[in-house]
């Protein structure tokens, strides 16, 4: 009963702990000056925090009714109250005492001034990489798993593709610009179409060996029991390559999200990396910043909607393989 | 009846890695009838496998001719079904979907839909038609790759030592479950096996193979009825035969007192 009392008061310690982290973040960010070799802003990361204590305490009421948030909340909780520690000291270091040269490090004040007073430039931006994104994950993955399954199945396909593969594969997507300028009609299309590369090597690489690493007794059983040698290809190679397919198809997003600041720098109005490129020649590092912080939750969400989706497709794989 | 084997003078070479040809087979002559249970049996390296990949058509003979009734064994075919000593259930498909693999390749799945349910209630797996093969235990998986082999009604089961990875209770529970359908499908059935306790209480005939050189060195008829008693004089007697046959006959030591 002691024991049980202890850890349930652990248990909402552990919840707790973000909550202290705020306030400590709160009490220092309102009652230090802030440094004059900083510019002047409107206080931002006071709202921030504020908005932030708002929603971690609304979480933490419901926590009393839902279980699952309450897991959440236990497990997380160290780590966001070491989070908001992080842009604690940052601030510190920065806004109060300028311990850091003031050109590369603003104050947080800035950069969230930024995602403030500039939300409509660059929704555009994310509007526009997304776009970039989409087309080129799109067309990259289609062609990829193709050419992979290609190159899985046929021996063909293999003598005559994986060498000019191994070689085109890995030139990197700067090296394309020259050709891609003259090969696509618009700007938009050839910078799709470097996206597009980025995703094809990997998804290619990974699906043809996940094919060719499908066990010959799967193949053999199948034959057994009739199946011609189409339904071979799609009901067991494939099937059995999907975990591979899917590593490959993450490492491919993985490389778009690098190339998408090189795509952006052939003629692009908007987007992310290219919003980036333009205020780091402008010196503006308060807004480097602020592109930075949307482009990591950007990729972060399309990250985890990808591993969701994958937990869907391949349920079967638990307990098979793990990665 | 329908399901007879053929088997005329075939030879299989295989090529080691160092460039040497070993004999898997070195003329083998068989003759199974429709409906019979045969097992092969014999040391490793004496052609056992290889004779019943040729019979299933997924290897070719060098030199000689394989037949089911009378036509030509040219590839695999769902007219023989095969079970490996690894389950190799589709890791990607629920039992049910693993079971119902062969109609639905064929593309008979919509007539034939109630056999599914019907193969998977007569291996004893109803209720775990939803369950993925990796929430199964080793013995499950391998009556479901069973059931997966019979719902194409194939006319002979070609059976690789389909129990030697399994624990003696489930391997005897799945003999007695094989014979029964044996029994009730009337189908041929070839095993391979090591287990000299399983080809003489499963088989009609035991087909015994030597390794040097790779070829059937004897047959023997058990002509017992079933049930067998496993530890009954008979079945001993066939037990001790075959033990002796494969040179592991031992030598009875010369007692000079019981303690």
């Amino acid at each position: 009963m002691r024991k049980l009392w202890y850890t349930m008061k652990y248990k909402q310690l552990k919840k707790i702990i973000p909550v202290f982290s705020i306030l400590l973040a709160l009490a220092l960010q309102i009652f230090i000056p802030n440094s004059p070799l900083h510019p002047q802003s409107k206080p931002y990361f006071t709202y921030v925090l504020i908005g932030f204590l708002t929603v971690y305490l609304i979480l933490y009421l419901i926590s009393f009714v839902r279980t699952s948030i309450d897991k959440m909340l236990v497990y997380r909780g160290a780590f966001i109250g070491g989070v908001v520690l992080f842009f604690n000291i940052l601030n510190l270091l920065t806004a109060k005492a300028a311990l850091l040269p003031v050109l590369y490090f603003p104050s947080l004040d800035r950069v969230f001034g930024v995602i403030a007073e500039q939300t409509d430039v660059l929704a555009k931006c994310v509007l526009y990489s997304a776009r970039l994104l989409f087309f080129g994950i799109v067309f990259g993955a289609l062609a990829g798993f193709t050419t992979g399954i290609c190159l899985g199945f046929s021996k063909t396909v293999s003598y005559w593709l994986s060498p000019v593969i191994r070689i085109i594969g890995p030139i990197p997507s700067t090296a394309w610009i020259p050709l891609v300028l003259i090969a696509f009609p618009t700007a938009v299309s050839a910078s799709a179409f470097l996206v597009g590369v980025a995703v094809w090597f990997p998804t290619t690489i990974m699906t043809s060996s996940g094919i060719s690493n499908v066990q010959n007794a799967y193949f053999e059983v199948s034959r057994t029991l009739g199946a011609s040698h189409r339904y071979q290809i799609f009901r067991v190679g494939i099937p059995a390559a999907m975990p591979h397919m899917f590593l490959g198809l993450f490492n491919g997003i993985c490389s778009s999200f690098i190339t998408l600041v090189t795509a952006e720098m052939i003629g692009a109005k908007y987007g992310i990396g290219w919003y980036i490129n333009w205020q780091k020649e402008m010196l503006s590092y308060a807004n480097v910043y602020a592109g930075l912080i949307i482009i990591a939750v950007l990729f972060s969400v399309l990250i985890t909607l990808l591993f969701r989706f994958r937990d869907k497709i391949l349920v079967w794989q638990k307990g098979v393989i793990k990665w | 009846m329908v399901g007879s084997i053929t088997v005329e003078g075939v030879r299989k070479t295989f090529t080691t890695a160092d460039g040497d040809t070993v004999h898997a087979l070195n003329g083998v002559d068989l003759q199974i009838n429709a409906g019979e249970f045969v097992t092969l049996i014999g040391p490793s390296g004496c052609g056992k496998s290889t004779l019943l990949r040729l019979i299933a058509g997924l290897d070719f003979p060098d030199s000689g001719t394989l037949a089911l009734d009378g036509k030509k064994i040219t590839g695999p075919d769902c007219e023989r079904g095969f079970m490996f000593q690894n389950h190799t259930l589709f890791p990607w498909l629920n039992i049910y979907d693993n079971v119902a693999f062969s109609l639905r390749a064929r593309g008979i799945y919509k007539e034939k839909k109630d056999d599914v349910a019907e193969y998977i209630r007569l291996v004893g797996l109803e209720g775990f038609e939803k369950s993925f093969p990796h929430q199964l235990s080793g013995g499950m998986c391998q009556r479901a790759s069973l059931a997966r082999a019979l719902v194409g009604h194939p006319k002979v089961l070609l059976l690789d030592e389909p129990l030697g990875a399994l624990d003696a209770f489930t391997r005897m529970n799945i003999q007695d479950e094989i014979l029964r359908i044996h029994r009730e499908h009337g189908m041929t059935m070839i095993m391979v096996t090591h287990d000299v306790d399983e080809a003489v209480y499963l088989a009609d005939r035991v087909v015994i193979m030597s390794a040097r050189p790779a070829k059937i060195e004897k047959i023997v008829p058990i002509e017992l009825g079933h049930p067998r008693a496993r530890s009954s004089q008979d079945f001993l007697a066939y037990r001790a035969e075959i033990l002796r046959r494969l040179h592991f006959g031992g030598k009875v030591p010369d007692v000079e007192y019981y303690l």
